[in-house]
């Protein structure tokens, strides 16, 4: 999904009616996003930050200075390790981290729905749906959250609805 | 909350530094771990640093873990910090990381460490430039400083990969280097060893990602033009429209010029000269010129604006030459001051007064600031010991004293330092004393003296700073000067002499005794002042509606900045002080200093009789104007700046544009019908004027000259491309093409007058001429590109503005002033300077080498033939290099242990 249909998602989500306009650049076509009150905004991670403000829903960016740092963390972990890694080594890795993560977490600061899981949901989106019955199965949690996550209102939109099983099938691969 | 650190991690240094900011907001216990250990039990490869939280939660990314020690200390991130962290993550770590792997693992240097970074590099220095603030974020120093700066350090902190040109990240650098949390960070991580303190770490990493698959060039990366909105053109395109009639209307010149109510008004003053020595370039620069350009550019706004400078005419210094010459020291001051004024009115400076420090006004002025400084208190009394001269009846002063050093043995040790060992002297110490002036021997008396009482002043002083300087275009090193003098506390200042030549002191006991220089010499602007008008005191005192700008070098910003405030802020008279101290680092002269005494350098009065037109002296000092960091004045390096930049950039862009007008249009302004290109142009153009003005209003000199080559350079572009003198012999609508291309064209070249106004007036007023520019567009200098040269208006006669500077002449003038390159010790290898002639065949060979490698590239040509051919243009880059004198190795010779 490119980051300006992503960022469109996230308008609509977030209850945004304007609809911005959103250019991309250079080779890795990172959104820029040109606000009317001063310069250009460059990236996903600062426009979603900045898009979130604009909405006031201020307590998506975390309300402790913990949260703030955790939400801003994993924003950074989306851009830097789930975008651009379309190795199937580096994905597995990543799943398998989050996986672990998620062990004792509804969502990715605890237990408050934040900016990040959904923009977390929207980059992972894209390899969920490509994952087998066992593959969800293994990363268990992930699989939990992102289907928490997308039953959420108003987040999932137009995105394919990944269908997870709650039975357990391979029992003996853990 | 726990932080995991390892030897060498380059994270642990923004990390270390963002803690050092939120000291004691919580407890940080460290623990050092090796590169390879797994501190997060979720994470599958190893990360380092890692903040592990009371919650137990950890935070594994560096920029998170300083975001959270800001939030700690009350500061929250807005949207420009976030895009830098991003940016920082996502652009410039792989960038970095490339770097410092080619750096440190594989060893290599210069280029192939400064390629993968160097457009990075840029966009700092641009961001920085553009928005012209001292922070990434704005006016004070967020997060993503201290991030983007930990990154950097390491490699930055060694001068040979911190690019010369990208002036505003060597000064942002500077300034957060200083402080002191960074320090300590950059000490832990470090431990002095420089780079190879993260050999241990980077080894143990896999090598980075940017290396793979990615082809390293060291082409230069196409200038980028920045991105214009549809708003931006529009905006350009009325404001165009508008011409001539939107320009305010010109303000009538007053005499005397006085401060306005509601208006801005600008007192500039440029640092005094001393009396007794003829400036030489470096000087010239520092100050005289800088605020001349300031003071032009203030007057082409409007604004209000006083210029002043004088001779500092009283001192030792002045006794000295006075004796030299066998002259009375009111002579020698009379003598040099007329010399000081011919060399500055050559280069054309526009004072609105030149004055100087011996009058009336000054006593008085003087001596009424001394005198309610002593009814509040703030002037102690204490006994000095004291060299006194019997056969000459007088004290001496350090330097009429010379003896043996009492460290060294040195017989001639001079009576304030050493010119051996060169410490300093105090001159009681000196063994066997000798009055320079008649070889007795001099006796050691007490002498009583007055004491500023600083240290009485400070919390003032302090109160005071704190308002004016944050926000305020004070320069970096004048802010760093200041902080480190109230670092070292302030100690009480002696502001009296035994001396003849000086202000006298209005006090019982002090008859024979005068001020001391520096303590009277600040006075000097405001008596010069007063001998301008004697309203003075409308802009002396009158603090909130006065704007003063203070230029001058360095070494002179402990007295504007600090003493002269206290001594004005103990007076309690409500003394317009420094709103913005400008300081210049230092200018030297080939590779060397400027020396009088050696003959090295050029002297202000030695310029003209070079046969270089002053225009050209101001163009080429100013291109080099030591701003944020020393440079160096080269005889080479001006013949090939005249020759290209102003010869073939400026100069042929604005004859070509007159000479089509003339040639094509019998004179006469054609017709212009805007396509969406050039539509897109006068933005650009707009873009750039704007960024002029930026820096101008910051005071940054050398970087607005810069957007002027700029825009002459789109201008060249322009007229490159859309080939007016062919278009004029094709059909009807190439006709008007023609037409369009030249309008636009003659009116660049107008903008350009006006803007090179306060850098080379002489020059502004010849392009204004041939243009025949109407006189409020030679005065005002809008903030949009405006179009002043409607169809239809008639040109004058247009000639070339400049001509070429030979490499014999050069030659000559480099041998007549001392080169340095004769006389320096012997280097490695002898460098031989080619001729201009040669330098063009180079250049034009890179071009066409580029170009092949270029279509090679764009052709997906076979690896080995490509490798070949770049092989080929780094060789000729490397021969090209060499001929003109550009050191080629340097930076790699310097390896810091």
């Amino acid at each position: 999904m490119a980051a300006a249909a992503e960022l469109t998602l996230l308008e609509k989500s977030l209850g945004l009616s304007k609809g911005n306009k959103y250019s991309a650049q250079g080779e890795r076509q990172i959104p820029v996003l040109q606000t009317n009150s001063g310069p250009c905004l460059t990236g996903l991670a600062t426009i979603a930050a900045h898009l979130v403000k604009e909405a006031n829903k201020e307590f998506l960016l975390g309300s402790t200075a913990e949260e703030k740092a955790i939400v801003q963390q994993w924003l950074e972990y989306r851009v830097t390790q789930v975008d651009g890694n379309s190795n199937k080594e580096d994905i597995r890795i990543l799943l398998k981290d989050l996986n672990s993560y998620l062990e004792d977490k509804v969502y990715l600061t605890g237990y408050n729905f934040t900016l990040a899981d959904i923009v977390l949901y929207y980059g992972l989106h894209r390899f969920i749906v490509d994952l087998t019955v066992q593959e969800k199965e293994k990363y268990l949690n992930v699989s939990r959250w992102f289907c928490h996550i997308q039953h959420y209102p108003g987040i999932r939109q137009h995105l394919s609805s990944v269908v997870f099983i709650k039975n357990r099938l391979y029992t003996n691969s853990h | 909350m726990r932080l995991f650190v390892s030897e060498g991690a380059p994270g642990t240094l923004p990390v270390l530094a963002a803690a050092g900011r939120a000291q004691g907001r919580a407890q940080l216990l460290i623990s050092t771990v090796g590169p390879e250990e797994c501190v997060v039990p979720f994470l599958t490869r190893p990360k380092i640093p890692v903040l592990q939280l009371d919650s137990g939660n950890y935070l594994f990314s560096t920029n998170a873990i300083c975001r959270y020690f800001f939030l700690l200390s009350g500061s929250e991130q807005d949207d420009l910090t976030n895009q830098w962290l991003e940016w920082e993550a996502t652009e410039l770590q792989p960038a970095l990381s490339a770097a410092l792997y080619y750096l440190v693992v594989q060893g290599k240097k210069g280029e192939d460490v400064l390629g993968p970074i160097r457009r990075a590099l840029t966009h700092i220095d641009h961001s920085l430039s553009r928005r012209s603030c001292p922070f990434l974020a704005g006016e004070t120093e967020s997060v993503a400083d201290i991030v983007l700066w930990g990154a950097l350090y390491p490699l930055l902190q060694d001068p040979a990969y911190l690019p010369e040109e990208l002036g505003a990240l060597h000064s942002w650098f500077q300034t957060l280097s200083s402080q002191e949390p960074c320090q300590r960070a950059a000490e832990t991580v470090l431990k002095k060893q420089g780079i190879l303190a993260l050999r241990p770490y980077l080894q143990k990493q896999l090598q980075p990602s940017f290396l793979e698959g990615r082809a390293v060039s060291n082409e230069p990366e196409e200038e980028e033009l920045a991105t214009l909105s549809e708003e931006e053109i529009a905006m350009a395109v009325t404001a165009w429209e508008k011409g001539l009639g939107s320009l305010p209307p010109l303000r009538p010149k007053q005499k005397p010029v006085l401060p306005v109510a509601g208006e801005r008004n600008v007192l500039i003053t440029s640092a005094l000269p001393y009396v007794n020595n003829v400036p030489h370039l470096g000087n010239i620069i520092g100050c005289v010129l800088s605020a001349d350009v300031f003071a032009r550019y203030s007057r082409l706004r409007q604004w209000n604006t006083l210029y002043l400078c004088g001779t500092d005419e009283y001192g030792t210094a002045t006794e000295t030459k006075a004796m030299e010459e066998g002259l009375t020291p009111q002579e020698i001051c009379d003598k040099y001051h007329v010399i000081h004024a011919d060399i500055y009115r050559w280069f054309n400076i526009s004072f609105d007064i030149f004055g100087r420090t011996t009058t009336s006004q000054q006593t008085e002025i003087t001596q009424d600031i001394f005198q309610r400084l002593w009814n509040r208190g703030f002037v102690l009394q204490d006994t000095v010991e004291q060299l006194r001269c019997e056969r000459c009846a007088r004290f001496l002063a350090d330097r009429f004293v010379e003896g043996v050093c009492p460290f060294c043995g040195y017989e001639e040790a001079r009576g304030d330092q050493c010119d051996k060992c060169g410490k300093l002297i105090n001159a009681v110490e000196l063994k066997k004393p000798q009055c320079k002036v008649c070889r007795s021997c001099p006796v050691v008396r007490s002498s009583r003296h007055l004491f500023l009482d600083l240290p009485k002043l400070e919390d003032r002083l302090e109160e005071w700073l704190g308002k004016t300087v944050p926000g305020s275009d004070w320069t970096p090193n004048a802010r760093f000067i200041i902080r480190s003098w109230l670092r070292d506390g302030l100690k009480p200042r002696c502001i009296t002499r035994d001396l003849k030549w000086g202000t006298p002191v209005p006090l019982e006991g002090f008859e024979d005794k005068v001020f001391y220089v520096w303590f009277d010499a600040t006075f000097g602007y405001i008596s010069i002042t007063a001998n301008y008008t004697d309203q003075w005191e409308k802009w002396w005192k009158n603090p909130e509606q006065v704007n003063l700008y203070q230029f001058m070098a360095k070494d002179n910003v402990p007295f504007h900045g600090l003493v002269f405030p206290c001594s004005a802020l103990g007076a309690e008279d409500n003394y317009t002080l420094v709103s913005h101290l400008i300081a210049t680092e230092y200018l030297n002269y080939e590779d060397g200093k400027f020396s009088k005494s050696r003959g090295v350098g050029v002297f202000g009065d030695m310029a003209k009789d070079t046969g270089i037109p002053a225009d050209i002296w101001r163009f080429y000092l100013l291109y080099i104007r030591p701003e944020g960091q020393d440079s160096a004045f080269s005889w080479t390096d001006m013949l090939l700046k005249n020759n290209s930049e102003l010869l073939n950039n400026l100069g042929n862009f604005i004859n070509r544009a007159g000479m089509f007008v003339s040639k094509f249009f019998g004179g006469y302004v054609p017709e212009m019908v805007l396509t969406s290109d050039d539509q897109r142009l006068l933005a650009h153009v707009s873009l750039e004027l704007q960024h002029y003005h930026q820096l101008l209003e910051k005071v940054r000199i050398r970087d607005a000259l810069r957007s002027i080559l700029t825009i002459s350079r789109y201008g060249n572009q322009y007229i490159q491309v859309n080939e007016p003198w062919k278009r004029i012999k094709g059909s009807e609508a190439d006709r008007q093409r023609a037409g369009t291309v030249t309008g636009l064209a003659v009116n660049i070249a107008a903008l350009l007058s006006t803007m090179l106004q306060p850098y080379m007036p002489t020059v502004s007023s010849m392009i204004a001429a041939q243009l025949q520019l109407p006189s409020p567009a030679c005065s005002i200098l809008p903030t949009d590109f405006l179009c002043t040269l409607p169809a239809g208006h008639q040109i004058g006669t247009v000639s070339p503005l400049f001509q070429k500077l030979e490499n014999d002449q050069i030659e000559n003038l480099r041998q007549r002033f001392g080169g340095g390159q004769a006389k320096v010790s012997p280097k490695p290898a002898v460098v031989e300077i080619a001729g201009p002639q040669q330098i063009q065949v180079l250049m034009d060979e890179v071009t066409k080498q580029g170009n092949i490698v270029r279509e090679l590239k764009a052709q997906k040509a076979d690896k080995n033939q490509v490798a070949a051919e770049v092989a080929k243009l780094l060789d000729l880059k490397k021969q090209l290099a060499l001929a003109e004198g550009k050191p080629l190795e340097t930076p790699k010779g310097k390896k810091k242990k």
